[in-house]
């Protein structure tokens, strides 16, 4: 079994910890929220000056003025913030977030992440991810584990243009939960129905197997959409 | 008596000269100046460099700017939006340039060109393409790239409340590089929703100091920036 694009969230979901303050990026990431259980009081924030956003608007009561990095009418929360760009990325690049998730092109051993420059792409553009990969604690990334010609992405090495060195803590995928430690990267979770050593061969990098590794628990479709398949 | 105010986006654009640099506020279309820049469409000059978040949407506004080849250069974070067209067809035929800022990067530039500082050390970057070449030191073990604060010629940018003093206020996501850039720009010019009496913002609302401000007009918004729909 592989998680679905919903099930990578879920998995994410149910690390984030009470109190957390989190940058979800496109993609994957955006679908974190949904996900969360009403007993964490988590802060989700976004680059264009918003701390406490809540979800997308429902049709019929959008705001012209509020939208999220990714240019969708968004809502608020209680408690939660307006700000400048200078002082969204003091929030960021001083450290005061705790989690960053973000996707990912390629992962290294060492934490090294690639996710700003496509292979081909003509017109590049960076955006807020640098900022984030440089200064928030926990840089947490989604990705499927492997390309869609089935090349691994968790490498000994990155191939592109990295992002940031030495940045990423821990890598969800369609198919493990994995820890990047001073020692190497280290798998604590597979998805049901595998196990470590196919895990292992679609995955360039070395992976060390955590004494209390075990297959994800993860429900059918909490909100309607498979989260495994 | 000071009096910023000016009556239409033509006279407020009037001064804007050839090879100018201008920077344009708003983060999508929160804070965008829009009616501003169909203005400067309109006025004629050329070879503008533009400092901005993106690269422009669709062919109105910065898009239309550049659609009409009247911009030669444009610095931002995230020139790639989808709706960069107009930008993205220049740059493909080598008939643009452009200078790629990581957006947390590009807002420190923008700020300490306000702020009267000659630079600084920053992270972001370090050890990757967009650090090549730059200054680099390490402080306390760690390695930093220098970068130079960004001024301009004219700061555009848009606030939801304004006064003739040229005190502003914004609403919700509008702040975003407008409250940097109105203090980098030799001259600042606001468009604002709504003219209000002095007074009639509290000072605990103000979020640009008229002090920043060189002229403001106010004018209903430019109709793309009050459409309520799918995001474009």
């Amino acid at each position: 079994m592989k998680l679905t694009r919903d099930g990578i969230a879920y998995r994410v979901a149910c690390d984030l910890p009470d109190g957390a303050y989190v940058n979800l990026g496109i993609g994957i990431p955006t679908i974190v929220s949904a996900y969360l259980t009403p007993d964490k009081e988590i802060f989700f924030h976004s680059e264009n000056g918003i701390l406490g956003m809540g979800p997308v608007a429902k049709p019929g009561t959008e705001d012209v003025d509020l939208v999220n990095a990714g240019k969708e009418f968004v809502t608020m929360l209680p408690g939660g913030a307006f700000f400048d760009h200078p002082l969204s990325f003091s929030i960021i690049r001083g450290g005061h977030l705790t989690h960053s998730v973000l996707g990912a092109l390629e992962v290294a051993a060492n934490g090294d992440l690639a996710n700003w420059r496509t292979p081909g792409e003509k017109v590049p553009g960076v955006g807020g991810a640098m900022d984030l990969a440089f200064g928030v604690k926990n840089v947490w990334v989604t990705t499927t584990h492997v390309t869609s010609k089935g090349k691994p992405k968790i490498l000994k090495a990155c191939t592109l243009p990295l992002t940031a060195p030495h940045c990423v803590k821990r890598i969800y995928t369609d198919i493990a939960v994995i820890d990047v430690t001073p020692q190497g990267l280290v798998l604590r979770e597979f998805a049901p129905g595998l196990d470590p050593a196919t895990v292992q061969s679609q995955t360039d990098a070395p992976l060390q197997i955590a004494p209390d590794c075990h297959a994800m628990n993860i429900p059918e479709a909490p909100k309607g959409v498979p989260l495994a398949a | 008596m000071i009096d910023k105010t000016l009556k239409t986006c033509e006279e407020a654009v009037a001064k804007v000269f050839d090879g100018a640099t201008i920077m344009l506020g708003g983060f999508g279309d929160p804070g965008l100046p829009g009616r501003l820049l169909e203005a400067l469409r309109k006025q004629g000059t050329k070879n503008l460099s533009v400092i901005h978040n993106g690269a422009g949407s669709g062919d109105w506004a910065l898009g239309g700017l550049i659609k009409d080849g009247r911009v030669r250069k444009v610095t931002a974070s995230f020139p790639n939006n989808p709706g960069a067209i107009a930008f993205q067809d220049l740059y493909l035929k080598g008939q643009i340039e452009l200078e790629l800022v990581p957006q947390g990067t590009l807002a420190e530039r923008i700020r300490a060109a306000g702020a009267g500082l000659g630079g600084f050390f920053t992270p972001t970057g370090a050890g990757t393409e967009l650090g090549k070449g730059k200054e680099t030191r390490v402080i306390d073990g760690r390695e930093y790239v220098f970068e130079k604060p960004l001024h301009a010629d004219f700061a555009f940018v848009r606030a939801h409340r304004g006064d003739r003093l040229g005190n502003l206020s914004y609403r919700k996501a509008m702040r975003n590089f407008n409250v940097p850039m109105a203090t980098a720009g030799n001259v600042t010019i606001a468009e604002v929703d709504e003219l209000v009496p002095v007074g009639g913002i509290d000072p605990e609302n103000v979020h640009t100091p008229g002090i920043f401000v060189d002229h403001l007009v106010a004018l209903p918004r430019h109709p793309k920036l009050v459409e309520i729909g799918p995001p474009r």
